[in-house]
């Protein structure tokens, strides 16, 4: 079993679905010579060419228009919009097209477009290149959402994506590009609305995407240490919804933390929380506790920026108070 | 409805076609309007009377594999495209027997066997897709063209812009069709536009711009002939503008308030397109009167084929959300 890093397993996705079919290609922003913003395409461009590897001007709308109109007409292109703060400029044609294609011409278009992004706060950009806005897209009906947070996972889920019929919308996390973890020796599609089961445990689930798992991983750590026995779960796919894994595993524990970078407010994890009081009202024995960031615009100074988003022992404090020790 | 036979201009047998196919959409419009009026028509909708000649002109342009995507006002080009009135008239109707199987409605209409990769309620919301589908074209090689439609009142949003730039910079064969009426729904040019000549539009990008009288369905043929060849000749996307005429107001029911209505009366009479054709096969009021008889039991047919369709199932609507 390799050990690559997480963007050598989204470039590992996106090269190997090249090789093995003409109708793949990427575009984006600065993804050719300069390898994009993230270096995740770096190298492409010398195996596939610039017919393939398709620099764009900085143009969000015509460039995630034009992957739907070659989705349309029967490609599978993956877009790249270098902010997921710029997914604001192509939203017209993401949610307003790509989605709605299929059902408003009553099922005679297919519209297999992916569209990658990253985002993410750690690095102090301030307001506009770090925001997490998965939450806006998975409330589109007609839209698929992927949030990958492991290399195994980016790969899978990205095959999938890709080779999916319908526009997907596919969030990377700019702190684990460099993350480091074993992925099988071939490609693995993981099916899109599958959750991940990360570690088991018995008193509280912590359902948490993105950088979120790997900070409720080292709060389960911690956890551990005070006697308490953490379950995490990465839903991985936020549209569709592995509803199942994750309630089950809550009337198993029958505690639940939903944690994600995102503003808490109006959150992915809100949706969570409603899903587990209905389908598990019986199991809970605690209120579901919601770990994000505050409600406020991302900030510059490095200080106020970790103060915003959430961090393991934010993790830790909402998983303690479920099981009355906060 | 577009021939296999692809000449530089009509002949007169195709003329007469060109003239009953316009009629067709004119009398297919007032019957929508009609049946609107009645109560019989739900949603919004937006007619091309006045505008007949462009759809007509451009689509018997295109070559099989050609594709197009229209606009808000939409119904012309629908049928220009191939679809059967029954197909169109069962849509604005929302039965399962209409071209959108009734999810789309006026403003969403596809028709994707007959190259119509849809109409679309966002101005300017086609035009990205068009040039993405002609990449699609250029890119595996295939001598097709794709066509978008749109009016004055979008060349000022961002899609316009940077579709047509994208267009451009990769060649790819593309005919971005400018309808301009003069009109963005109740908004003059000389409010919506600072030129006055929105062909300069397509100077901006270094994209070879071509103008028709698009109320001369003869002129709109031709230029639209030249466009198409010159996009799956590699050259490059074209722009074609269309010096048009809206009859009518933006929707139905539209009073117009914002229109000097003698004004709009004499550039319906002295610009219409099917009149002009008309006069120029001289054709006599009673060979009119056959050709009229004709379209129109084609439309009333269509209302009878409509309002005997199906309705969906409420829950229809849960259907084609995901592939």
């Amino acid at each position: 079993m390799p050990e690559i890093t997480y963007r050598e397993a989204v470039r590992d996705a996106l090269s190997t679905a090249m090789r093995q079919d003409d109708g793949v290609f990427i575009m984006g922003e600065d993804i050719a010579e300069m390898g994009g913003s993230m270096g995740v395409t770096a190298g492409m461009l010398d195996e596939f060419g610039a017919e393939r590897v398709r620099n764009t001007p900085i143009s969000e709308m015509a460039l995630a228009g034009a992957a739907i109109g070659a989705a349309l007409q029967g490609m599978r292109p993956v877009a790249e919009i270098m902010y997921e703060d710029f997914l604001t400029l192509a939203a017209e044609q993401i949610v307003n097209q790509s989605a709605k294609l299929r059902y408003m011409s009553g099922g005679q278009l297919t519209v297999p477009v992916t569209f990658r992004t990253q985002g993410g706060a750690g690095w102090s950009p301030g307001a506009q290149h770090a925001q997490q806005l998965e939450a806006w897209f998975v409330h589109i009906p007609g839209l698929k959402v992927v949030f990958a947070s492991t290399p195994e996972d980016a790969r899978g889920l990205l095959w999938s994506a890709i080779y999916d019929d319908n526009p997907v919308v596919f969030f990377e996390h700019r702190t684990l590009y460099p993350l480091k973890g074993d992925v099988p020796d071939e490609i693995e599609p993981i099916p899109l609305g599958r959750a991940r089961v990360h570690r088991e445990g018995e008193d509280v689930t912590v359902i948490a995407t993105g950088r979120l798992v790997h900070e409720s991983l080292e709060a389960a750590e911690k956890a551990e240490g005070d006697g308490i026995s953490v379950e995490v779960v990465d839903p991985r796919t936020l549209q569709p919804l592995d509803e199942e894994t994750l309630v089950s595993s809550v009337k198993k524990t029958n505690r639940a933390v939903v944690a994600h970078e995102a503003v808490t407010r109006m959150g992915f994890g809100a949706e969570v929380a409603a899903v587990l009081q209905y389908q598990a009202f019986d199991w809970l024995d605690a209120p579901v506790e919601r770990v994000g960031a505050k409600f406020a615009p991302l900030p510059f100074a490095p200080v106020m920026e970790q103060f915003v988003v959430p961090h393991a022992d934010d993790v830790l404090a909402a998983i303690k108070r479920t099981v009355g020790k906060g | 409805m577009a021939t296999a036979e692809h000449k530089a201009s009509l002949g007169k047998n195709e003329l007469g076609d060109v003239l009953r196919e316009m009629l067709l959409i004119r009398r297919f419009e007032e019957k929508v309007e009609e049946r609107f009026r009645a109560g019989e028509l739900p949603g919004f909708l937006h007619v091309a009377i006045g505008q007949e000649g462009s759809a007509v002109g451009v689509c018997r342009a295109l070559e099989d594999g050609d594709v197009i995507a229209s606009t808000h006002r939409a119904h012309g080009h629908t049928l220009a495209k191939g679809t059967h009135p029954n197909e169109l008239m069962a849509e604005l109707y929302g039965k399962q027997e209409g071209c959108s199987r009734g999810y789309g409605g006026s403003m969403h209409l596809f028709d994707v066997e007959r190259g119509n990769m849809g109409a679309n309620a966002v101005v300017g919301g086609g035009l990205p897709i068009v040039t993405g589908a002609a990449l699609a074209f250029q890119m595996r090689g295939e001598p097709r063209v794709a066509v978008a439609f749109f009016g004055d009142g979008a060349t000022n949003i961002g899609t316009f812009h940077e579709a047509l730039n994208l267009a451009q910079l990769w060649t790819v064969p593309a005919v971005f069709v400018l309808e301009d009426n003069k009109w963005a729904e109740s908004t003059p040019e000389s409010q919506h536009s600072p030129i006055r000549d929105l062909s300069l539009r397509a100077k901006a990008f270094g994209m070879k711009g071509l103008k028709a009288d698009g109320q001369d369905v003869e002129a709109v043929y031709k230029a639209a002939r030249q466009a198409l060849d010159h996009a799956r000749s590699g050259k490059g996307p074209v722009f074609l503008h269309l010096d048009c005429v809206r009859f009518h107001g933006h929707y139905i029911g539209d009073p117009q308030v914002y229109r000097d209505k003698d004004e709009a009366r004499a550039l319906a009479e002295s610009r219409d397109p099917i009149k002009r054709l008309r006069e120029k096969l001289g054709l006599g009021d009673e060979e009119f009167a056959d050709l009229d008889a004709e379209v129109t039991e084609i439309v009333e047919a269509s209302v009878e084929f409509a309002k005997a369709g199906t309705d969906p199932a409420p829950e229809d609507a849960l259907k084609n959300i995901y592939a």
